[in-house]
C-alpha cells in the first residue's frame, strides 16, 4: 500500500480537484507523443511515396558525379558510385518499414502462441521457459548474426533473424499475463463450471495482453529497425544491391572523412524513424497502462 | 543461504544446457547442407565431403552432440577454419579490448545514469525531468555509428583532441589507453545509459511514492538523505537487475563500435567469421558470450540479499 | 495537566491545486491549540480533513499540489508556516513527531530497526553513532518491545503490525518532543493490539509530558484518550470540548449522529444503527452555507446560504450552528 492509499483522503482530495481530462485530450497536452506519431507517419509518408517525390532511380549510377556533396540535383549528394544519396535514403525507409513491421508483428504473434501454452499448459511451461531463458542468454544481436551466417543473406532472413531473439520477452510477457489472470478467481469459477478453454482465452485471456502487447510490439519494431542497421552496417544484413540504410551507411564509412554526408543523411533518418516509434511506444503506454513504465 | 547460492548456480546449467544445444543446432539445422556452407561456394564435392568427415557432420546428431559436449567440457572448443588455430585461443587474444570497453562503458552509464534517474524522479513533472527524458529516449534511439562517426567527425578530424581509431592496452600506456577508449565509450554508453536512467527513474517514482518515504521526511532527515539512503537502497533491487538483463544491449553495441572505431576485440572476430562462414569460431564466441553473460546475471542475483534483506531464501 | 498551550493552530487553511480552476479548499479556517502533557483527539470521518490538517503543521503535503493556503502554526511562539526548509526539517522528528497509521508500510524495509531511531538522533543531536544506537535500545525498552538486543538489528519485515507501531512510537518520541501527532495510529491493528498501542501511548505521555494530537474516526479510542476532543466535518471545526463536555453533551448535529451511529452493547439483536444519511461532499464540490446542511435534520435555509461560526455553549464547549445553542444566548 502506498503514501496515496493510507492518505486516503489527500488522494481523493487531489483526485477529485484535478479534473482528469480526457485520454485525446493528455495527449494533446502532453506534445511529445503526438509529435512522435506526427513524425512517424512523415517517414511513412516519404519511403512509402519515394517514386514520386524522386524522379530519380535508387540504382541509378553516375560515375561521373560521384561523391558529390548535396547540391541542387542530388539533395543529400552522391555515393561513391554516383548514385543519388536523397532517393537511396526514401527507399531504404522502405526496407526499414517493412522489416521494423514484419518483425514486430511476427514475433508478436509467435510470442503470443508460446506465451499461451505455456502460461495455460504446466508441463509445457517449464520446457518452453528454459528454451526462452536460453534464448535469452545470446545477446540479440549475436545471435541474429550467427543465424545470418547460415545460409545466403535475404529480406526474409533478416526478418527471421531479428525476430527470433525478440520472441522471449513476448513470451515472458505473454505468459505472465496468462498467469495472473488465471489466479483470478472468476477464471477459476469459470473453468469449474466447464467453460471450454478456446472460450476462457478468447473472452478473458486475450483482451488483458493486449495494451501490453501493443506497447511491445511497437518497441520490437524500434528495436528492429536499429538492429537491421547494424546488421547490415556490419556486413551481414540485408543484401548490398538493396538500400537499406544500414548498407548505405556501410558502403559510405570508407569515404567518411571526404564525403561524410553518405552516412549523415541515412544515420538521420534512421535515428529519427527510431525516435518516433520509440516515442510512440512511451506514450502507447502511458495512455494504456502506465504500470507499464517498470517492467518494459 | 548457501543453500540459495546453490540453487542459483545450479539454475545455471540448464541454461548453458539450452544455449549450447541452440549454438550446436544453429548449424545442423540450417537449410542447405553444412558442411557445404562451410566449404563456401566454390568448394568441390571433394572439399566438401572432406570437411564433413572432419567435423564429424555425417554422424548420427546425438552423437555429435555427446562429442562435441564433451570437447567444450575438457577446453576443446574447436580450431578456426580459417586461421587454423583453436578458437578459445583467438578468443582470449582478443578479450581484452572488448572486455575494456565493455567495463568503461558500464561504469560510464552508471555513473551518467543512476543520478540523472534519481533527479528525474525527484522532480518528477518538472522541465529537468522532461529534459532528461527527452534525452533518454533520443539517447535511446540514435543509432551508435551516428554517434561514433560525429564523435570522431568532432573530437578526432576536426579538434584532433583524441585518435580516430584504435586500442592500447592500459598495462601499455594508461594515458593512450584512456584516450583510445573515451570515444567508443562515449558512443557505446550513451544507450546504456538511457536505459539505465529510464529504469531509474521509473523505479524511484515508484519508491518515492511509498509511506516510509513520508516517515523518514517526517522525521526530519534531509532530502539528500532520503532520496539515497532511503529511496535508492529500495530501489537498487530492479537497477541491478536491468544493469544485468542490459548487458546484453551492450554486447550487441560492443560489436558495431568495435567496427566503427576498429578495436581488434570479440566484436571483430566474430564479424570476420562470419563474412568467412568460419562456424568453429562463430560457435566459440556465442558461447563465451553467452556463458559471460549468465555468469553475470548470477553474480548479480547473488547480491540481492545483500542490498534487499527481505530477499534470504 | 493543565498548562500553557504547544501548538497553537490559527486560521488554517490547506487547499490543493487543481490545474485551471481555483485550488479546492481541504482544511478551511480551522483553529486549535493542544496544552503541554494533554490529548487533544481530532474526530472526523474521511474525508474531513483531519490527516491534512497533521501533515500541514509539518509541512509535509503532497508536493506538487498542497500548499498552505493561510493561517499560522505556533510552536512556542513560533510560526512554522513561514519557516525555512533547513529549520522545519530541525522541527520534524525533534519538536513536533508524527506517526502514521500503517506500520505494514511505514517503515523502511531495507534497513533495521536500530539505524532508523539511531538515524533521527544523529541528524537532530549530532551524537556519535554509537550513542545513536544506545538511545535506539533505550527507546525500544520504553515502548516495550521484549528483547529489545535483538530486535535492534532486525528488519521490520521480521516485526508484527503491532511492535511495528511501537518501532514507529520508538522513533518518533527518540528526541524527547514536544508535540506527536499520530495519525490513526491503531487502525490498521487488532482490537486486542490496539489496546496495547493506546495503553502506550498514555503511559508514555505521562511520563514525557508529550502533547498528543491524536487523530481518529473511532470515538472508542476518543472515549479512551481523549482530554479535549475537535470534530471535524468537511475541512471545518464543528464542535470542540473536553472529553467530559463532548460525550456528556454532544451538540452539534453531525457529533450526535456520530455518537448515535455507535453501534451500543445491551442494544438487542436487530436494533438498527442509526445512519446519518447522506455523503461526505467531495471537496469541489462543498455547499456554501454549513457544509453538513444537506445531511441534517434540522437544517434550515439559513442554514443552507451563511456558514454557522463559532459559539460558545458552556465551559470550553464551542459548535458551529445556527440552530442548537444548547439554549444559552450566543
Amino acid at each position: 500500500m502506498s503514501s496515496t492509499q493510507s492518505l486516503g483522503t489527500a488522494t481523493e482530495v487531489v483526485k477529485a480537484a484535478t479534473r482528469r481530462p480526457s485520454r485525446i485530450g493528455r495527449m494533446i497536452r502532453r506534445p511529445l507523443p503526438a509529435m512522435g506519431a506526427v513524425l512517424l507517419l512523415i517517414l511513412i509518408s516519404v519511403s512509402i511515396g519515394a517514386p514520386w517525390i524522386t524522379a530519380q532511380d535508387p540504382f541509378d549510377m553516375n560515375v561521373v558525379d560521384r561523391l558529390q556533396p548535396p547540391n541542387e540535383t542530388y539533395f543529400f549528394g552522391t555515393d561513391a558510385f554516383g548514385r543519388d544519396i536523397f532517393t537511396r535514403t526514401l527507399y531504404g525507409g522502405r526496407v526499414s518499414l517493412i522489416i521494423g513491421v514484419s518483425v514486430a508483428v511476427t514475433s508478436t504473434v509467435i510470442g503470443l502462441i508460446i506465451g499461451i501454452i505455456a502460461g495455460y499448459f504446466r508441463m509445457a511451461d517449464a520446457i518452453l521457459m528454459r528454451i526462452m531463458d536460453g534464448l535469452m542468454a545470446i545477446p540479440g544481436i549475436l545471435l541474429a548474426i550467427g543465424l545470418m551466417s547460415l545460409t545466403r543473406a535475404s529480406i526474409w532472413v533478416v526478418i527471421i533473424a531479428i525476430t527470433i531473439p525478440e520472441v522471449p520477452r513476448v513470451v515472458r510477457l505473454v505468459r505472465s499475463v496468462v498467469l495472473t489472470v488465471r489466479e483470478q478467481v472468476y477464471i477459476q469459477a469459470a473453468g469449474a463450471i466447464g467453460t471450454r478453454f478456446p472460450r476462457l482465452m478468447l473472452k478473458h485471456i486475450l483482451p488483458n495482453t493486449f495494451a501490453p502487447l501493443i506497447v511491445q510490439a511497437t518497441y520490437i519494431a524500434a528495436s528492429a529497425v536499429l538492429i537491421e542497421s547494424y546488421l547490415s552496417f556490419l556486413g551481414v544484413g540485408t543484401p548490398p544491391e538493396i538500400p537499406s540504410w544500414g548498407n548505405i551507411i556501410a558502403e559510405g564509412r570508407l569515404y567518411v572523412q571526404i564525403a561524410f554526408w553518405n552516412i549523415l543523411f541515412p544515420s538521420i533518418f534512421l535515428a529519427l524513424m527510431v525516435l518516433s516509434i520509440n516515442i510512440l511506444g512511451d506514450g502507447l503506454r502511458d495512455m494504456l497502462d502506465p504500470r507499464l513504465a517498470r517492467r518494459i | 543461504m548457501g543453500n540459495y547460492v546453490a540453487r542459483r548456480i545450479f539454475a545455471t546449467i540448464p541454461v548453458m544446457g539450452v544455449v549450447a544445444i541452440i549454438v550446436f543446432l544453429m548449424l545442423r539445422l540450417s537449410p542447405g547442407d553444412p558442411a557445404a556452407i562451410i566449404a563456401g561456394d566454390h568448394a568441390t564435392s571433394d572439399e566438401i565431403a572432406e570437411i564433413r568427415e572432419h567435423l564429424g557432420l555425417d554422424r548420427p546428431l546425438l552423437e555429435q552432440f555427446i562429442r562435441w559436449l564433451g570437447q567444450l567440457v575438457s577446453g576443446d572448443f574447436g580450431v578456426s577454419i580459417y586461421m587454423e588455430q583453436p578458437v578459445l585461443g583467438l578468443i582470449l587474444e582478443r578479450v581484452e579490448p572488448t572486455l575494456a570497453l565493455a567495463i568503461s562503458t558500464m561504469i560510464f552509464a552508471i555513473a551518467l545514469a543512476v543520478p540523472l534517474g534519481v533527479i528525474a524522479a525527484w522532480r518528477a513533472g518538472s522541465w529537468v525531468d522532461q529534459t532528461i527524458m527527452a534525452l533518454s529516449v533520443l539517447a535511446f534511439s540514435v543509432p551508435v555509428f551516428l554517434i561514433g562517426y560525429g564523435l570522431v567527425m568532432g573530437f578526432s578530424l576536426a579538434l584532433e583532441l583524441l585518435p580516430v581509431q584504435g586500442f592500447v592496452s592500459i598495462s601499455e600506456d594508461p594515458i593512450g589507453f584512456l584516450q583510445h577508449i573515451l570515444l567508443p565509450t562515449v558512443a557505446l554508453g550513451l544507450v546504456y545509459t538511457a536505459l539505465l536512467a529510464r529504469i531509474t527513474r521509473a523505479t524511484m517514482l515508484e519508491t518515492l511514492n511509498e509511506d516510509y518515504i513520508r516517515t523518514a521526511r517526517a522525521k526530519g532527515l534531509a532530502e539528500p538523505r532520503v532520496l539515497i539512503l532511503h529511496a535508492l537502497k529500495n530501489a537498487s533491487v530492479p537497477i541491478v537487475t536491468t544493469i544485468g538483463t542490459g548487458l546484453a544491449l551492450l554486447i550487441g553495441g560492443v560489436v558495431v563500435t568495435e567496427s566503427v572505431f576498429a578495436v581488434p576485440g570479440i566484436g571483430r572476430l566474430t564479424i570476420d567469421a562470419v563474412l568467412q562462414r568460419d562456424y568453429p569460431v562463430i560457435q566459440g564466441v556465442i558461447l563465451v558470450i553467452a556463458g559471460v553473460y549468465v555468469l553475470v546475471n548470477l553474480a548479480i542475483d547473488l547480491t540481492y540479499s545483500l542490498l534487499d534483506p527481505r530477499i534470504r531464501y | 495537566m493543565e498548562g500553557e498551550a504547544v501548538l497553537l493552530v490559527e486560521g488554517l487553511r490547506t487547499e490543493f491545486s487543481t490545474g485551471d480552476g481555483p485550488p479546492a479548499v481541504a482544511v478551511q479556517d480551522l483553529s486549535f491549540h493542544v496544552n503541554r502533557g494533554e490529548t487533544l483527539c481530532i474526530v472526523g470521518e474521511s474525508g474531513c480533513g483531519k490527516s491534512l490538517t497533521a501533515l500541514s503543521v509539518l509541512r509535509l503535503l503532497p508536493r506538487p499540489y498542497g500548499r498552505i493556503g493561510a493561517g499560522r502554526v505556533l510552536l512556542d511562539g513560533r510560526n512554522l508556516v513561514d519557516l525555512p526548509e533547513p529549520e522545519i526539517r530541525a522541527i520534524r522528528g525533534r519538536a513536533v513527531s508524527m506517526i502514521f497509521q500503517e506500520p505494514m508500510t511505514s517503515l523502511n524495509p531495507v534497513l533495521n530497526i536500530g539505524r532508523q531511531i539511531a538515524e533521527t538522533v544523529m541528524v537532530h543531536e549530532g551524537l556519535p553513532w554509537p550513542a545513536c544506537m544506545d538511545r535506539a535500545l533505550e527507546m525500544l525498552r520504553l515502548v516495550r518491545i521484549p528483547e529489545p538486543e535483538r530486535r535492534l538489528h532486525e528488519y521490520p519485515h521480521q516485526l508484527s503490525g503491532g511492535m511495528r507501531q511501537r518501532v514507529m512510537i520508538a522513533m518518533a518520541l527518540a528526541c524527547r518532543p514536544r508535540v506527536l501527532l499520530a495519525d490513526e495510529p491503531t487502525t490498521a491493528l487488532d482490537v486486542t493490539i490496539q489496546a496495547q498501542i493506546l495503553d502506550l501511548i498514555r503511559d508514555l505521555q505521562r511520563e514525557t509530558g508529550t502533547a498528543v494530537v491524536l487523530i481518529t474516526h473511532d470515538l472508542g479510542v476518543v472515549a479512551e484518550m481523549a482530554d479535549r476532543v475537535l470534530v471535524m466535518y468537511a475541512g471545518s471545526k464543528v464542535e470542540e470540548g473536553t472529553a467530559e463536555e463532548i460525550f456528556d453533551a454532544p451538540s452539534h448535529p453531525y457529533t450526535r449522529g456520530l455518537m448515535g451511529a455507535m453501534p451500543h452493547l445491551g442494544g438487542g439483536h436487530g436494533t438498527r444503527l442509526n445512519e446519518i444519511p447522506g455523503v461526505v461532499p467531495a471537496l469541489t464540490a462543498r455547499p456554501s452555507g454549513c457544509a453538513f446542511a444537506p445531511r441534517c435534520s434540522l437544517a434550515t435555509d439559513k442554514c443552507r446560504s451563511e456558514a454557522p461560526g463559532l459559539n460558545n455553549i458552556g465551559g470550553s464547549h464551542l459548535i458551529a450552528c445556527w440552530e442548537v445553542n444548547g439554549g444559552l444566548p450566543t
